[in-house]
């Protein structure tokens, strides 16, 4: 390696020599920086600021900064102030992996809470399992995996898609079913997983519309008239809407338009929350529901301060809360006590301490990291108010631990997830095999 | 005015009180019993209540159900007393009338989900199904229809029998129809003559009751499918006057985002990739716009579309012109450049606008002249899609006659054609190239103001409309207006029959793959420009 160093070197031309030196001394500087800066404790937050997600995650962006704020105030963690890097990967996936690279190997971050779609996920797993480090997940997704290096504080499909679909059966007395979804993976394993469930459930195929709508789509007559045909054969029916954030608002204003009420054709989404409303005049759309596990218009204690603290952080008391919100909440509260479980940031430690962890969340439960690596949380279904905020018609009596695995599709149903005593992300049960990280 | 409309309200719960009163006796403290049930802030309470209040035949009930549904009706749960504020303001004690002055602190405002909403309809329905107004009569006739209630018959025998204006009168036998078709122990003759009545009607929801009709009798049930696939094939012919209007109606939407780009990248051969983000100005123009009114001038509300049409015309054509001006006037003939160039200002707009608004939606209202719909036939044509379509065609004949009629137009139209004549003949080229570019921005500004009603106002905006825009022009014809106008009709009504066959995601596919093998066939697009234009 030194002659091949020296090989190099003496091939340089003079510019690069003193540009390749400058880089050097500037490494080098960069270095002694890190050294200097060893009594704080770096935190990664990789949340596009810009681009189309920016709509979502710089919220989450915010809100870390907030829950850093408030740890330093409390005096930070292992008697060291916790610093957070932010960087920007702009919508744009490859890029996730790009800084999320750039965060765990330059900026030598303890954890990195980030990342809002599925497919920025996927993009930046084979960075955190290389580089072996931590990311908290905050989103709401299709679940079907468990990864060792990944914590997953929004909800699986069990604690969100299924518990929605079972109000409806119950209270709604819903026969027919209109799957209605943005074409990318989280709807369409989300509705494949419902299809499944509601076909075990006796629900014909012919009651089940499954519709799939490009991303940003924005004439919704079609569709929507597509769903008051389908609504109008005399049984129940009820939209399950796994469409997208931007696509939202034509869609409700649509149905709005169109004179579909709640109370005729009811739509419960799994995407829409208090932020995407704020975009929309709500009148017409009061009674359509959404299935989370944390609203705004929750009233404890807990979340009382959580919006007093969020409004006077982002100096605006109109800003709203959501779930992502929560989740981030959840799983820094969880890193801080695991990091001072084992007085470590070491992640290999930091990683076997998690599961097992509790913390309260915003409701007025317990969140419990479990060993696949999810948690536990209750479940609300809340309808849409006047004045823009959810009103919980209907919670789970208790906590719903999260399922890596669904339990309704035929490939996964045997598989779990459990870094404690199996140390697998996907062991078959029945074969009692550990599936490994190629499948 | 106000106390006018309450008392008319009075006259109309002491009719319902009369009618109810002979029907159902009412039992003495189920009103106050179910009042009291509201307090308990639980659903199947609630439900009871609403049961107890509504047969009650107490002149509050109407009240009381109506403020429920307007979320009007609140309850203390300590005292376990309800309060109705009405809509001037003013509370009331729902039990006993007697007016309060004003509400406990501690009082919140008694809930309701879906169900119970239905409930409240239903009762409403029968509650105003004797109200003078005829379009309420015809509103409680509906969600009789809807809800078939066997208990609403006589009210509804009764109604129909003094009725005397046309479509109430329709209303009232069709929600008969529905209720005997749902009640048991009716002779076939009359179930017949129900199914014709519903038959008659033939929409979606004659369908729906019809469909759902259960344990009849073999003569019933024949006529009941008989009448069911009259309505369908009735129905299928209105689906596709329904398809053709869905994709004018996107055409329009299309055009409107195209016209302007049909100025820019037609006439003048600039590839704006920040075409887009004019649009997004013009809907965050709107926006201020409202902001402002509904801060300071709320009862302009309803002309804020007038006001931000000519501000977003205004901001996006000088923003337009000092794009032209710094950077877009050094690269002409440059077409690889001005598309980076253009896509690189595109996103500067898009973060400016971020953070100056904010990354996330911002609420445009409609004005009430753009909300809700009205019927054609079996069709549902909403305000907000019809006023676009209008619009657009304004617009479209506006620029027309501008390119045809005035001096800037001949100038534009002399510069696009023969640069260097023009300049000889005594055009100021780059006057009119900056006029020409910034007209085209001022454009794509409005197209903002109308598309702000249909679809979200964020920095993304205008990146959803900017390939659709540059298919429209490029199928349309580069350089032809008209080519534009037919391009973005052709496209939104196959676009529409294609959407219910193919679903949305196909039906688009199909759609670029169309326009592929089309533009491989007439490079030129529909319309080409015949003639001496010179390419750049």
């Amino acid at each position: 390696m030194p002659t091949l160093f020296a090989h190099k070197i003496a091939t340089l031309n003079r510019r690069r020599w003193l540009a390749a030196a400058a880089g050097l001394a500037l490494g080098l500087a960069g270095l002694s920086n890190a050294n200097a800066a060893d009594d704080t404790i770096k935190i990664g937050i990789l949340h596009s600021l810009s681009g189309t997600m920016a709509i979502s995650e710089t919220t989450l962006k915010d809100v870390m900064l907030m829950l850093i704020d408030e740890q330093n105030k409390k005096g930070g963690v292992l008697g060291k102030k916790l610093e957070a890097v932010v960087v920007d990967p702009a919508s744009n996936w490859p890029l996730f992996a790009e800084k999320a690279r750039e965060l765990i190997t330059k900026d030598k971050v303890a954890v990195v809470f980030g990342c809002w779609t599925s497919v920025s996920r996927k993009s930046v797993l084979p960075v955190f399992k290389e580089l072996n480090s931590i990311l908290f997940y905050p989103v709401q997704y299709e679940g079907e995996e468990s990864e060792r290096n990944v914590f997953y504080t929004g909800a699986a499909p069990n604690q969100q898609a299924i518990p929605a679909v079972d109000y409806l059966m119950k209270e709604e007395k819903v026969k027919r079913w209109v799957l209605e979804g943005t074409d990318y993976v989280y709807p369409r394993t989300t509705n494949k997983i419902l299809e499944a469930y509601l076909k075990s459930k006796g629900v014909a195929p012919a009651d089940i519309m499954i519709n799939y709508t490009p991303f940003g789509f924005s004439d919704w007559q079609t569709e929507v008239s597509k769903i008051k045909t389908f609504g109008s054969a005399g049984k129940k029916t009820a939209v399950v809407s796994t469409i997208n954030g931007d696509a939202n608002v034509p869609f409700y204003k649509e149905l709005g338009n169109q004179g579909i009420k709640a109370t005729d054709i009811p739509v419960v989404a799994f995407s829409v929350g208090e932020e995407e409303l704020a975009g929309i005049d709500t009148k017409p759309l009061v009674g359509h529901l959404a299935a989370w596990n944390y609203f705004e218009s929750i009233k404890t204690p807990a979340n009382e301060k959580f919006i007093k603290e969020w409004h006077a952080f982002t100096k605006n008391d109109k800003r709203t809360t959501n779930d992502p919100m929560e989740a981030h909440y959840i799983g820094f509260n969880m890193w801080v006590k695991a990091v001072e479980k084992v007085k470590s940031t070491d992640p290999d430690k930091v990683i076997d301490a998690l599961p097992g962890i509790e913390t309260p969340n915003l409701t007025g439960g317990i969140a419990k990291m479990l060993p696949n690596h999810h948690i536990t949380k209750p479940v609300y279904i809340g309808e849409i108010k006047a004045n823009g905020q959810f009103d919980v018609v209907w919670k789970t009596p208790g906590l719903v631990p999260g399922d890596a695995w669904s339990k309704e599709l035929e490939g996964s149903k045997d598989l779990i997830g459990d870094w404690v005593g199996k140390k697998c992300g996907n062991f078959n049960v029945k074969t009692n095999k550990c599936l490994g990280s190629d499948s | 005015m106000a106390a006018n409309a309450f008392d008319r309200i009075r006259s109309i719960v002491l009719s319902v009180f009369l009618t109810v009163a002979l029907t159902v006796p009412a039992l003495a403290g189920a009103f106050e019993d179910g009042v009291a049930k509201f307090a308990n802030d639980d659903f199947p309470d609630t439900e009871e209540a609403i049961g107890l209040v509504a047969n009650s035949g107490n002149p509050l009930a109407f009240p009381i159900i109506s403020a429920l549904q307007d979320d009007r009706l609140s309850a203390d749960p300590d005292t376990k007393k309800v309060y109705i504020t009405r809509q001037d303001g003013k509370i009331i004690d729902a039990a006993t009338g007697a007016p309060v002055d004003k509400l406990p602190d501690n009082a919140a405002s008694v809930r309701l989900n879906n169900r119970l909403r239905r409930s409240v309809e239903a009762a409403l329905g029968s509650l105003t199904l004797l109200s003078p107004d005829p379009a309420k009569r015809i509103a409680a006739a509906r969600s009789v229809f809807k809800s078939h209630e066997e208990s609403a018959l006589p009210v509804v025998e009764g109604a129909l029998a003094k009725e005397t204006n046309k479509a109430a009168k329709d209303a009232f036998a069709e929600a008969r129809a529905a209720i005997l078709l749902n009640t048991s122990g009716i002779s076939d003759a009359d179930k017949l003559d129900a199914i014709a009545t519903v038959k008659a009607r033939g929409d979606q929801e004659a369908l729906a009751l019809l469909t759902d009709l259960s344990d009849q009798s073999p003569l019933v049930t024949k006529a009941a499918a008989s009448a069911i696939s009259s309505i369908q094939s009735r129905l299928a012919v209105w689906s596709a006057v329904q398809n053709a209007w869905y994709g004018l109606s996107l055409g329009s939407v299309l055009l409107l985002a195209a016209i302007g780009l049909a100025i820019t990248f037609g006439v003048m051969g600039v590839i704006n990739m920040a075409h887009g983000e004019m649009v997004m100005l013009g809907a965050y123009t709107t926006f201020v716009v409202q902001d402002v009114i509904r801060t300071n001038l709320p009862g302009l509300f309803d002309y804020s579309l007038f006001i931000a049409v000519p501000l977003a015309f205004l901001v996006a054509g000088a923003i337009g012109v000092l794009i032209e001006r710094t950077i877009i006037r050094f690269l002409y003939g440059r077409p690889l450049e001005t598309l980076l160039a253009t896509w690189g200002i595109s996103l500067v707009l898009q973060q400016a606008v971020r953070t100056a608004f904010g990354p996330t939606n911002r609420e445009v209202g409609n004005p009430s002249w753009m909300s809700g719909a009205f019927e054609l036939g079996q069709i549902t044509i909403t305000y907000n899609r019809l006023w676009i379509l209008c619009f657009t065609l304004a617009v479209f004949a506006i620029l027309l006659a501008m390119l045809r009629y005035t001096a800037l137009g001949l100038e534009m139209r002399a510069v696009t054609q023969n640069r260097r004549m023009a300049a000889s003949m005594g055009i100021a080229t780059s006057r009119v190239d900056a006029l020409t570019f910034g007209l085209g921005s001022g454009i794509a500004g409005i197209a903002g103001v109308a598309l702000s009603q249909i679809d979200n106002v964020s920095p993304n905006l205008g990146q959803s409309y900017i390939i659709d825009s540059f298919m429209v022009v490029v199928f349309g014809g580069v350089g032809n207006l008209w080519g534009t106008l037919v391009g973005a009709f052709t496209l939104g009504i196959a676009n529409k029959f294609l959407e219910p066959v193919a679903g949305a995601v196909l039906g688009k596919i199909a759609i670029l793959v169309l326009i592929i093998l089309f533009i491989q066939k007439r490079p030129r697009g529909l319309f080409a420009l015949k003639g001496r234009a010179v390419e750049a």
